[in-house]
């Protein structure tokens, strides 16, 4: 006992260390790739047109006349008292821009990773027992589809097919202009503010805008999720304690979902954490079709605009999701895995 | 398979339930889709860019303005009248009496003198349009002042024409701002500029409710607007910055008006009886500049070559169709002073004939830079076959604009293919960037010029754009600027290609949607829905 407290603190120290230095390394990497690209940030500020006079003005309010050490260091001291600055694209401060646009990705990756676990999971344990058989064929198409198949052309043909022709669902955009600024933002994911405040009719709509671009999310998360646990059952099914099984009579049921399954659950967290983390990064594609106001979005209109505030704070919260998301992996591994423990 | 069945039937019904749809917008709103990611201030004194320009022009009324009824004639805005001295140098305007700011607060003369001081003061990137003036934050306080409740004075102290200060007038700088109202908002000395930007204090026909960047800007009707009350309650801009999405939407009757329908969309749209298509001609000109500074480039005779080269036509009957026609001035047509001749088109054998005279009969090898979103991408590629037929190799190079402007303002280019609008409407605001060019030095740094950027100067021209800005007389200045604009088509590194026809498709029960020939002669108080 008298060694446990030292060492767990040890451990906690080491995991904090190494969250430190990943974004110190994350910021220092974002900063300075952004101001050695050969965009201007000054003229994403004045314009084209600006008179060398007014260029020079901006160039100087913005410390871009300091070494590039000496500007990193300063937005760090600005990060440790909480300030991720303002954008220029939007005028606003980033930290409110990034709770505006990260609910929205949130959401959306959310439900498609929803999707992915509850229709890829099955589909992989369905084809990995019938391996060489019509139901594995028809998910290795599928899957194939879903992880070839380019977003933007899927995102359009679903939009023709399912908003513009059938009309089952809503078109791009969160919600009908006629509802906006309603329901005032608590979380920032519209159907749950919605449902918070009662406005079941923006719940409704909400769903509705909601189900198409999580769909043709959800189709990539699910082609991988199902590739990959038929994968990992395949390798499961043809072990040796399997086939014990089986010849001790244990129904094929509890051979495939209580013996195998169980044991691929550990890479299967890994890999549903991967997806729902890449998805949480946004999809610049599916967000500009659908006209979802992410962050990925966000991150990549500050890019072209060399907007670095928001690039920077975009950037973060992205590492912010990777790393919670790999100790929330580490957690569910020793839940789902005594030997991890 | 019954299991399969059965989930799809479920998925449907689901889908169904939630009502997707719906079958049109309310009648008293306005919704428009259109790329709005442009949007980075809504102050006047900053507002620079294409979708600000047009929003402001519906939030504020300007000192003199150009009305919706009327684009062609310049008319008083919040100034009743006009008075203009015997030198020219001091205008004094006659407020309207009666007028409200949004904020109830009455539009004084104090307010429009406040409001011009401000912008030069900040000093944002479109106050040249009134500091080439003469004016500077130490002596704008006395050359524009209130002279009493109802008058404004300004006076210039540089020679400028006074139809041409009428004109700055009508800009988006000439906005007038509700004092009271942003000077409560005023955070150490910024002169409200922090508020300002997401915020409105106007007393136009309508005011901003919200803004979210790249997502959706609200305005809602000033129902007290001196022309009255606006045809709808209120107007949206949906950011929609695809296409092809903006089609669907508009199709399906969720939104009114689509902004950024490529030609090939207007071309399939065309059919549906619900939608009509409407053209609408822009001062935007698509040209190629020419860097003075390259061996080959800065031989007279080889920028002529090019202008023999280009087949104007063959691109405004393809894929510009509807959206551009020709055009070879610097100074949009359809304007005042406008020079609407076409001298050239392709011509191979006079083109090979002027670049054998200059030196260059076995071409050269150059690089076009140039904008990657359409059609410049195109354009640059029709250009690259065009001047093939010469011998000449050009390569192409796409940029966002981020990455372009650098380049072109540090004179890094052999050629540009790019876009210019007139900041205000008089052709002061063009020959100022295409013809005139005082110090062509570069230490000079006239970055703003386009001349300057192509390292291209000259003594005649130079002359005659300060004569006709500074003419008094209306009928000679015009004069001066056609002979200007005719020079320009002779010599100069520019050649001039396009001018832009706005095409908007709206739902066909949408009426009175007005747009003028500038970025900012965007009008909505007008729009009806039946």
């Amino acid at each position: 006992m008298g060694l446990a407290l030292p060492s767990k603190l040890v451990k906690v120290s080491g995991v904090i260390a190494s969250l430190i230095l990943t974004f110190i390394g994350l910021t220092a990497i974002t900063f300075t790739i952004g101001r050695v690209m050969p965009a201007d940030p000054v003229l994403a500020i004045v314009g084209d047109r600006a008179s060398q006079e007014v260029y020079d003005q901006v160039f100087l309010q913005l410390g871009l006349d300091q070494p590039i050490y000496v500007q990193y260091l300063k937005y760090l001291g600005q990060l440790l008292q909480g300030d991720l600055g303002t954008s220029i694209m939007t005028a606003q401060p980033v930290a409110e821009d990034i709770l505006r646009f990260f609910p929205a990705t949130l959401e959306l990756a959310t439900v498609a990773t929803l999707l992915g676990i509850f229709v890829g999971i099955p589909m992989g344990v369905l084809a990995a027992v019938n391996q060489g058989r019509w139901p594995d064929h028809v998910v290795r198409i599928i899957g194939l589809i879903g992880y070839s198949a380019p977003i933007f052309w899927l995102g359009m043909i679903a939009l023709l097919i399912f908003y513009a022709n059938l009309g089952w669902v809503a078109g791009p955009g969160r919600l009908d202009v006629y509802y906006d600024s309603i329901v005032d933002p608590v979380t920032g994911i519209l159907i749950l503010d919605a449902a918070l405040a009662g406005e079941w009719d923006i719940f409704h709509n909400a769903i509705a805008h909601l189900i198409l671009p999580a769909s043709i999310l959800g189709t990539f998360a699910l082609a991988y999720i199902a590739r990959m646990t038929r994968s990992f059952m395949l390798d499961q099914l043809s072990q040796e304690y399997i086939l014990t099984a089986r010849v001790k009579g244990v129904p094929e049921w509890q051979v495939i979902w209580g013996h195998a399954f169980r044991n691929v659950l550990v890479q299967l967290i890994t890999i549903i954490g991967l997806t729902y983390a890449s998805l949480l990064e946004g999809s610049v594609l599916t967000e500009t079709i659908f006209s979802w106001p992410g962050i990925g979005l966000y991150i990549t209109n500050s890019l072209f605009n060399n907007d670095m505030n928001a690039v920077l704070g975009g950037t973060i919260v992205v590492g912010v999701c990777f790393v919670g998301i790999n100790m929330l992996s580490d957690l569910l591994y020793k839940l789902v895995d005594p030997r991890v423990r | 398979m019954k299991t399969i069945r059965l989930l799809l039937l479920s998925l449907a019904a689901a889908t169904l339930a939630l009502g997707g749809a719906q079958a049109a917008t309310p009648k008293n709103m306005f919704v428009q889709a259109k790329d709005i990611a442009d949007i980075i201030t809504m102050d006047p004194a900053e507002v620079f860019e294409l979708t600000t320009g047009e929003i402001i022009a519906n939030i504020y009324d300007r000192i003199m303005m150009f009305e919706p009824e009327d684009l062609q004639n310049l008319v008083g805005g919040v100034a009743e009248s006009y008075e203009v001295s015997k030198d020219g140098k001091t205008i004094t305007f006659k407020i309207r009496p009666g007028l409200k700011f949004h904020s109830g607060n009455p539009v004084r003369a104090a307010d429009v003198a406040w409001s011009l001081q401000r912008v030069v003061k900040l000093n944002k990137t479109p106050a040249f349009i009134i500091t080439q003036f003469g004016w500077t934050p130490d002596n704008v306080d006395s050359l524009v002042k209130a002279t009493d409740s109802s008058h404004v004075q300004i006076t210039i102290t540089e020679d400028f024409s006074p139809g041409l200060v009428l004109n700055a007038m009508s800009a988006g700088v000439a906005s007038v701002v509700d004092m009271k109202l942003v000077m409560s908002h005023e955070k150490e000395g910024d002169l409200g500029y922090d508020w300002l930007k997401s915020n409105s204090a106007g007393s136009g026909a309508f005011s901003l409710k919200t803004w979210k960047a790249n997502e959706i800007v609200t305005l809602e009707a000033n129902q007290d607007y001196r022309h009255g009350k606006p045809g709808v309650d209120r107007v949206i801009l949906r950011h929609v910055a695809e296409p092809s999405s903006q089609r669907l939407l508009l199709e399906k009757g969720d939104i009114d008006m689509a902004r950024n329908l490529t030609p090939d969309q207007i071309k399939g749209i065309m059919g549906n009886s619900d939608i009509a298509i409407d053209g609408h001609p822009k001062g935007t000109i698509v040209y190629m500049a020419a860097n003075a500074g390259h061996p080959a480039l800065g031989k007279e005779k080889v920028v002529q070559a090019l202008r023999w080269l280009v087949d104007y036509n063959s691109m405004a009957n393809s894929f510009l169709a509807g959206q551009f026609v020709v055009h070879q001035a610097f100074w949009p047509a359809g304007l005042w002073a406008s020079l609407e001749t076409i001298p050239y088109k392709q011509d191979i054998p006079k083109a090979r004939a002027l670049l054998a005279e200059a030196g260059y009969a076995d071409g050269f090898e150059l690089t076009i830079h140039t904008l990657t979103n359409s059609p410049f991408p195109e354009i640059a590629q029709a250009v690259q076959a065009n001047l093939a037929k010469g011998g000449i190799k050009a390569n192409i190079v796409t940029l966002e604009g981020k990455t372009l402007w650098p380049k072109y303002r540090a004179r890094e280019h052999d050629i540009i293919l790019a876009r210019w609008s007139p900041d205000y409407v008089d052709p002061h605001s063009n020959a100022d960037a295409f013809a005139h060019n005082p110090d062509n030095r570069l230490e000079a740094k006239l970055t703003g010029v386009l001349a300057w950027r192509n390292a291209w100067a000259d003594d005649a021209s130079n002359k005659l754009a300060v004569m006709a800005r500074n003419e008094l007389d209306l009928g000679k200045r015009k004069q001066q600027y056609l002979d200007l604009q005719a020079m320009l088509q002779k010599k100069g590194p520019f050649v001039i290609m396009f001018q832009q026809n706005e095409q908007v498709a709206r739902r066909k029960n949408l009426r009175g949607f007005v747009s003028g020939s500038n970025f900012d002669l965007v009008f909505y108080r007008n729009v009806t829905k039946q």
